[in-house]
């Protein structure tokens, strides 16, 4: 796996993976634009991705759900803003409610993918990916961490009054 | 702090922050003061299905259980939350993963297409 640059911008939340391949750009995009070969490397190993809708037009949609070691199936949706076969793609991934509705909590990103020829037996995959929402997560975290010190606090509080 | 986080513990923290119930129980468990069949009442789902989320938070260790009297109040993890915030950093290491499996597609050769529509195989 040494053949994947990634590098990352915490500031604007941004994330470049780079790739290259030794297959035909078209062989590129059948991994995304074919969902039996998608669904074969999108989920985490633990939670393999089962597509359900593809549409892989712009304003279409594309969901799935993954089934984790519980049976537990946490749902994801795709919405495709750009296609370009087999160079370019552009969509907005997040994960959807038990009714399969987006879920805009957190957290969604917008991911730029674009597949071009460096020679003739050479492909070169660039997926650039925004977190638009990482700042929610942030959020929660926070709440998190306030609370958490809140508590100590509390205990400190409690130890010294009993004394 | 360099935090040092399996790639397991990447994907647990991931799929357990994937579900929108999940993500609620652990806001609400930021209070800690809400017992199981209080945090059950809030959803519309069984007992069993919401103990059965908070199971998964807590074996991620994002929250905890304690006895209060004869209730199970569900409080948030604080170490457990600071996995997650190395989680963010670690979206990273899931297109790493990704784009290795898509490697590992490509080496097996060429696959048949399925060119049916994706509501057929699913009827």
């Amino acid at each position: 796996m040494s053949n994947i640059q990634i590098t990352k911008d915490l500031a604007s939340a941004t994330l470049v993976v780079t790739s290259e391949f030794a297959a035909s750009p078209e062989r590129v995009w059948q991994l995304w634009a074919d969902p039996r070969q998608l669904e074969r490397w999108w989920g985490p190993e633990s939670y393999p991705a089962t597509v359900v809708d593809h549409d892989l037009r712009p304003g279409g949609h594309v969901s799935y759900f993954m089934t984790g070691p519980e049976g537990d199936q946490p749902k994801g949706y795709w919405h495709v803003i750009e296609v370009d076969p087999p160079n370019r793609l552009v969509l907005e991934d997040g994960f959807a409610d038990d009714a399969g509705q987006p879920n805009d909590d957190l957290p969604v990103s917008r991911s730029e993918v674009v597949i071009e020829p460096v020679d003739r037996t050479t492909t070169r995959m660039t997926i650039t990916s925004t977190y638009d929402t990482a700042a929610a997560l942030e959020q929660l975290l926070a709440m998190g961490m306030e609370e958490g010190l809140r508590s100590a606090m509390g205990q400190i509080d409690a130890l010294l009054a009993e004394t | 702090m360099e935090a040092v986080i399996t790639d397991e513990r990447v994907d647990e923290v991931f799929a357990a922050l994937a579900d929108a119930t999940r993500r609620d129980i652990l806001s609400r468990a930021m209070d800690g003061d809400l017992g199981i069949s209080e945090l059950a009442e809030l959803y519309p789902m069984s007992f069993a299905a919401v103990q059965k989320h908070v199971a998964v938070l807590e074996r991620t260790g994002l929250v905890q259980k304690r006895p209060d009297g004869r209730r199970r109040v569900v409080s948030t993890d604080i170490e457990g939350l600071r996995d997650a915030r190395v989680v963010l950093d670690h979206f990273e290491q899931l297109w790493r993963h990704r784009v290795g499996r898509m490697h590992e597609l490509l080496d097996e050769g060429d696959l048949p297409h399925d060119n049916r529509p994706d509501q057929e195989r699913y009827r």
